[in-house]
Formats: C-alpha cells, structure tokens, sequence
C-alpha cells in the first residue's frame, strides 16, 4: 500500500489550528470591543446628578436617570411577584410529579419552545391583553410581559435543581409520615434553596435587560414611577433607546451611554454572583 | 537488579523482542504512577499484564503508543524501544507510531459511522488507495477479525448498531486494517457478554500469527488461556514477569503468587 | 395524647390539593403558548379580511393609502438571519473547539465563562454600539475596504454605495450578538462526546483535525443543528440589536448594503402610532414571526431531545 504523505497531513492541522486561535482572537477582540465602548462611555457620564435626578423633558441638557433605574426595579420587581410563585410551583410539577409522564414531557417542550420566541411578541400579546382593554400603558403591564418571559425559565430550572436532590432524602421525609407536600416544600425545596435561588436571579438577570416587551407596555416617562399601576412608567432601556435613536444632543448619547453602563454592570454582577452561589454550595454539601 | 534477571531468564534469544521497555517512570502531575519499568515484549508472542486495579498496568500500555499525550499533566521518561527506535523521542512521528501501534480499548469504541467506513478509516488517513483496493482492505481486515460472515450484508448499517462483542471485534478490524506490527488491548473483554468474550479469545490466538499482542487484564483465567508471556503488576512496578505457566504454576515472588491465588486484588 | 390540631381537610385531600396547583402552574407553559397564537390570531382578523394573502405576497406600504404588504419586512428577516448565521456559525464551531479540544483547561475555564458572560449582555447594548461605534467602522473602514479595495461591488447583490447602515451591517452586529450564545450550546455537545471514542480515534493514528472532522462532528451533529436553530432563533426575533442599524424603510432587499426592515423593526417602529388595519397589519406580522420562531424553536428542541436520548443510552 502506498503511504499518504504525513507532511500534508500535519501541516494542514497546524494550519487549522492557527487559524482557530486567530478566530477565537477575532470573536474576543469584538467583544472585548463591546464592553469597553460600554464601560469607556459610560463612567463618563456617571455623576452625583446622574444618580439622583430624573430625566429631564427631550431638548433639555442636564439630568439623570434616577427615575429609571427606579422604574425598572418595580418593573422587574413585578416580574418576580407575578412569575417566580407559578414558575417554582410547576418546576414542582414537573421534577415530583411528571417524570416521564406525557403531559410532563408537553409542558417541558411547551417551556423550551417558549424560552426562545421574540420577546417582542410577547409585548404584543400583553399590549393586546392589558394595554388594549384597559386603554392604559402601565408599569404593571411591563412587569407582566417580562413576568411571560421569566416563567419558562424559573420553570425549568426549578425542575433541573429539584431533579438534583437524590431521592432518599424525599424517601426518608414521606417515610417520617410526612404529607407529599409537606415533604416536597420543607424538604425537597430546602435541599435545593440555592439552586432554586440561582435559578430566579439568572430569571431576573434576564429579563432586566429586555426592551422591546416594554416598547408597547410600560413605555417610558420622564416622572418618577409611582404611577406604576395605571401609567407609562419610566425605565432604564426605553430611555436608551430614546436617548440613542431620538436625539441630535451629544448630552443625552452619553447618558444613554451610562445607562447602558448600569444595566450591563447589574447583569453582568447578578450572573457572576449567581456563579459563586452556586458554586459555593455546591462544595459545603 | 531484580527486573533484569527475569527478561534474561525469559529472553533465551529464541525469538526478537520487538518492545523493550528501559528504566520507564511515569507521572500523573506529581504522582508517580510507574517506577523504574524493564520489560521486554517478544515478537509475535502474547504478553499479558495482569495486577490488581490502579497499578499500573493500562498506564504501561498507554504509554507505547504514546496516546498519554493528550493529557497535558501526563509524562513519562526513560526508554521504549520499539525496532530499535526510542519511540518516546519527539524525532518519532507520533501518527506513523500509531499506525503501526494498534489499540483496542476497554468498552467497545466504534465510530459513529457505518461499518465499512468504519474499518476504511484508518485505510483513508494513512493510505492513497482506490475505492476498490480499499473495499479489498476491508473485507480482508473484517476476516482477519472473524467478522465478515456476520456483517458482510450489513456493511451500510451504523458500527454502533452492532452487539456488543460484534462492536469489539469492529474496532480490532479497524486496528488491524492500517497494517499494525503490534496490538494493545486495554481488559478488551470486560465490557461484553461470555460468548463475545470467547470469540475475542479464539481470534487473539490467531492474530498472534502476525502481530505482538500486548493485553491488559484483571482476569487470570483469561491471561492463563491466551498469552505466552505474564507480566505481574503491583503499585507501578514489575513484581514478577516470565513464562506465563511458570508464573501460574510457580510464581517466584510471594505476591504474585497470593495475587493468583486470589488471596488479594 | 390526643390529636390536638383539627384537621380541615384531610391528608390525603391536601397533597392532591398541592399536586393540581403545581400542575395548573406547570400548564400555565401550554395555556401562554396557545394563548400567543390565539391572541395575535384574534387581532390579525382585520387585516387578513382586508388583504388576505395578498398581504404576504406585496411590497406596498403605505398607512396613507392604508395599504400595507409584509414582503419587505419577511425578506429583510431572512436576509439578516441569513447573514448572521452564515457569519455566526463557523466561528461558534471553531471556538467551541477551540474552547474544548485546543485550549490548556485553565484558559478554557476562563473564556468560557467569559463567553457565558457575554451571552447574558442585552440586546440593546449590541445595538447602541452598533449605531454609535460599529456603523461608523463600517462607512469609513469595511465598506470602502470592500467596495474599494476589493472591488467586491461587481457582484451583484453587493451594493455600491454605503452608509454604514443596512442588512450587512445588521447581519454582522446580530452575528456577534448570537454568537456567544450558539458557541456556548456546541461546547456542551462536544463535551459530551466520549472522551475513549477520541483517544480511540487518536490511537488510529488521526490528527486532532481529523479527530475534530471525523467523530466529533459526526457524533455531535444533531446537537450542533440544534444549536444552529437555536441560534437561528434568537436571531430572527431579534429587535433592538438591529432596529437601530437596519435603516428602517419599507423596502425589499436588493443589496447587501441597503437599508431595510424586518418583522420586529416594523413592529417597534410603528405600533405606538398604528391605528385600525395598520394595527391589524402589524399583529399579523407578528403572528407570522410567532409562527417562524415557533416553527424554529420545535426544530431546535426536536434535534437537541434527540442527541440528549442517544447520550442517554450509554
């Protein structure tokens, strides 16, 4: 048998190889590119007033974002209120009571599929369920579009962290003579605290970030956002949007600059933090 | 020294050695896993290595064809000579060195793809052929493993589809396929059913025709049935090696023999 | 002692109380899923009434003249996924690779997780440094480069004149946004490849190029179309990344440098104002982006369900 030649074998692994190390070199420096556009342009525009201000009506220079920030903390925080409960209760469902059933493995995929459909169609869908009846724009719509978009999440990890806790711990609960539920929450739940913990801050980390469910439900304003219920409430990635698309002034680009700073230093914190959380527990066990 | 004495009693210069192994340490990190290793492996004979688990023995084999490699923290030092080739020097061409170093492992590992390409993959890397010498290759490495008559209508169907002592026999197909000189075979038998085990039994006896065969194992019976030569392994070193009856009747070493006779491991 | 506590309900009638309640909240993922289809559906009445197919088939749009096609929104979404994933997917596989096959592990922890990190970041920050730095780069590096240097402008599609805005711009910033993302998924599928199927490969005699081509790909094929499609996913629906690059005008792609829309920049660009059929147009150019992204996302979990089994039975 006559022999391929190694040369051509070799050289052309080689050359694959520094071709992927060049790659990964272009796909980091865009992102290293991204966060330090990010971080450059928005510490500049952080200042005392920045912080404590509201933002002002368009065309006027100074101002800041408190309003904002304080709009998506309600906001999100609804989002919580609203999607968390229903979310850990049916991760229950599926990690106690749906393994390997049909209706169980329909709701998984059902959760899956929702995970990954444009946020802005569930804008729509809230915009035609709340805003349309009601005739309001309001926070609390806000909350609930990103309370749809939270819900699959928490769901399935529910299920994940739960499926974790080894099966004798809820043998020895329901063998004390404790009641299914009982065992599940004091128990099952309590084994699995930090990963369900985990599960909801990576939920929040998520949606914190989100615009276009908020484009058609809780819209922005330049008040303080006590009128959460009924009225547009300002939040921080509307604004952005306002500021970077809408506006000649250099001003307001840099505020929306560091509002971008803020969100992306809150996720980017939540998502580590969540990291060493996890972790953590995971060794103390 | 101790090890040196025994390859002279075994070595009567009857036969080649084909392998041997000088003054081998190796390192897992910081932990030395073989201590000062000598052994020499004949030409065209079987050589079993068999020693409790965790000392040593797959290290030893996986150090011949250098596939430790792909491990950063792996390392080993000393000589293998292989055809008068120090083949744990960098000069030597790792690819060619595992041509002609054939290995099967403990679980079965067929590629995920079809029979044929299967046994045509090494064919293809290290080979230019046409089509039609490759499916000659085939077939003939597919008999060389005794498994042509149970896959020959079968050769489109994926190699994973295949029982489980069938799946071992593909890959010794595929090992024998690039023309190796030496076999390594890591327990090749402890993942299949008695009767697969069997089948691999009988064909190991007929490969010894045309290759060295060196095989891991952790059963006796197993080493006692096929291979020439037995090598006993303990904590990284070589305790006893010979004659594979003489080691099964009379073991020298006190260790080997509580080993055999099953007082530990 | 005597049972103290009286019981209102009993046992029995308490742990079936809790089970329905976690299964209501677990149907909660079904009753929404429907719930999108049903609402965009309802409200999407007027506008097929008015249009019928003809909507999906035309390029007019025109809230005077209250006449409205989705052409140019549909053409300009596949353009950009296209565009995307074409630019997206490679380069996911080879640091997927990189990542798992090439990289000491110390520096494959570190970018992973950094790579993770990057796939939280939101949209909109990809695309306010789309519109302030990337734009820009564009119109006086990449496009001149191109169109200049190149001389790619002679093939047609290409486009000529530039701006920095449009569907080539789109494309690359939604590439990068995806990215992290699609890369994250494959590594975990080339992780899952048996690590003695590898060594069996090597101990064949293969380069790790040859090891990558020939098993792992091969293994983990379903996982990495599932990637794919999940990518291709996050891509289609994607809003704010590509509203404020896109140009925004009703317009059907004839080049790559041209300004455009998609489904999602329609909808955030004119909802607020839209009233009666221009309202019902737009809801049903949601549902058609519901329907593509649903029809996505069941592909995507098909293939990945699929690798998860074939692991499962190991």
């Amino acid at each position: 048998m006559i022999k391929r030649g190694l040369l051509y074998r070799k050289t052309l692994n080689l050359a694959v190889t520094a071709a992927s190390i060049l790659t990964v070199g272009l796909a980091l420096l865009f992102m290293g590119w991204i966060l330090y556009t990010v971080f450059d342009n928005g510490f500049r525009s952080f200042s005392w007033a920045f912080f404590t201000e509201p933002t002002k009506p368009y065309g006027i220079p100074d101002g800041g974002v408190a309003n904002a920030v304080l709009g998506t903390i309600f906001i999100t925080l609804g989002a919580v209120v609203i999607g968390v409960p229903p979310g850990l209760l049916g991760g229950i469902y599926l990690a106690e009571f749906a393994k390997g059933n049909k209706l169980g493995h329909v709701i998984r995929f059902s959760a899956n599929v929702m995970m990954g459909i444009p946020s802005i169609i569930v804008g729509l869908f809230v915009y035609a369920l709340m805003v349309y009846t009601t005739k309001n724009f309001s926070g609390l719509a806000g909350s609930v579009a990103l309370s749809i978009i939270m819900f699959p999440v928490v769901l399935r990890t529910t299920e994940d962290m739960l499926l974790m806790v080894p099966d004798a711990l809820r043998e020895s609960a329901l063998a004390l003579g404790a009641p299914r539920w009982k065992a599940t929450i004091s128990i099952v739940c309590r084994a699995a605290k930090t990963g369900l913990m985990t599960g909801v801050l990576l939920a929040v980390a998520r949606v914190s970030g989100e615009t276009a469910p908020l484009l058609f439900t809780a819209l922005c304003s330049d008040g303080w956002p006590f009128g959460y219920f009924t009225q547009p409430t300002s939040n921080l990635t509307i604004t952005i949007t306002e500021y970077a698309t809408n506006s000649p002034f250099p001003e307001m680009h840099t505020r929306a600059w560091g509002a971008a700073l803020i969100i992306t230093a809150a996720i980017l914190i939540l998502n580590i933090s969540c990291r060493f959380l996890f972790k953590d527990s995971k060794h103390g066990k | 020294m101790e090890n040196n004495e025994n390859i002279s009693n075994i070595a009567p210069g009857a036969k080649n050695t084909k392998i041997s192994v000088r003054n081998l340490n190796f390192y897992y990190g910081n932990n030395q896993a073989l201590f000062d290793n000598n052994i020499d492996i004949l030409e065209k004979q079987v050589t079993a290595i068999i020693g409790p688990s965790g000392c040593g023995k797959s290290t030893l084999l996986r150090t011949f064809n250098r596939i430790y490699q792909l491990y950063r923290d792996q390392r080993a030092d000393g000589e293998i000579i292989l055809d008068g080739e120090n083949i744990l020097d960098n000069t030597v061409d790792i690819l060619e060195l595992r041509r002609k170093v054939g290995m099967i492992f403990q679980k079965p590992t067929p590629f995920p793809m079809s029979v044929f390409d299967n046994v045509a993959y090494p064919l293809k890397l290290h080979f230019s052929l046409s089509k039609s010498e490759i499916v000659d290759h085939v077939e003939k490495a597919l008999r060389g493993a005794s498994l042509w008559d149970e896959v020959k209508d079968k050769l489109k169907k994926s190699g994973m589809a295949l029982s489980g002592g069938q799946q071992q026999r593909l890959c010794i197909a595929r090992a024998i396929a690039g023309e190796p000189e030496v076999l390594l075979m890591d327990e090749p038998t402890s993942a299949i059913d008695p009767v697969g085990t069997l089948k691999v039994e009988d064909l190991i006896e007929e490969l010894k025709q045309k290759f060295t065969i060196v095989i891991v194992t952790h059963n006796m019976q197993q080493a006692a049935r096929i291979s020439d030569y037995t090598a006993f392994y303990f904590q990284g070193k070589i305790i006893e090696f010979g004659i594979t009856e003489k080691i099964f009747t009379s073991p020298a070493n006190k260790q080997t023999e509580d080993y055999i006779t099953g007082r530990f491991g | 002692m005597e049972n103290s506590k009286k019981q209102l309900i009993s046992p029995d009638t308490a742990d079936q109380l809790f089970k329905i309640t976690t299964a209501v909240c677990a149907l909660l993922a079904v009753a929404v899923m429907a719930g999108f289809f049903i609402q965009l559906s309802w409200s999407s009445v007027p506008a097929i009434k008015t249009f019928g197919l003809d909507f999906l088939i035309t390029s007019e749009w025109d809230p005077v003249k209250n006449l409205y096609g989705a052409m140019p929104a549909i053409a300009g979404t596949l353009v950009t996924t296209a565009i995307a994933v074409l630019i997206a997917v490679p380069l996911s596989f080879i640091v997927a690779m990189f990542l798992v096959e090439t990289a000491p592990p110390a520096l494959s922890y570190t970018l992973s997780h950094a790579i993770d990190l990057l796939a939280a970041i939101p949209s909109i920050i990809y695309g306010m440094w789309g519109l302030f730095i990337f734009v820009p780069f564009m119109q006086n590096h990449i496009q001149p480069f191109l169109s200049n240097t190149l001389h790619l402008g002679a093939i047609p599609f290409f486009g000529r004149e530039y701006n920095g805005f449009g569907f080539l711009t789109s494309g690359i910033i939604l590439a990068v946004m995806i990215l992290p993302f699609i890369c994250a998924v494959m590594r975990d599928v080339f992780r899952m490849v048996p690590p003695v199927l590898k060594e069996s490969a090597f101990g064949a005699g293969a380069t790790s190029l040859e090891v990558t081509l020939d098993i792992t790909m091969r293994y983990g094929s379903r996982g990495l179309l599932g990637a794919i499609f999940l990518g291709l996913g996050r891509a289609v629906g994607e809003t704010m990344a590509v509203l404020f690059v896109i140009g925004n005008v009703q317009k059907m792609p004839t080049s790559l440098y041209q300004a455009g829309t998609t489904i999602s920049a329609t909808l955030a660009n004119n909802f607020a104002e839209a009233q009666g059929v221009f309202r019902s147009a737009l809801f049903e150019l949601g549902l058609i982006l519901l329907a593509i992204s649903f029809l996505i996302q069941v592909l995507a979990q098909f293939w990945l369900n699929r690798v998860s089994r074939q692991m499962g039975d190991k």
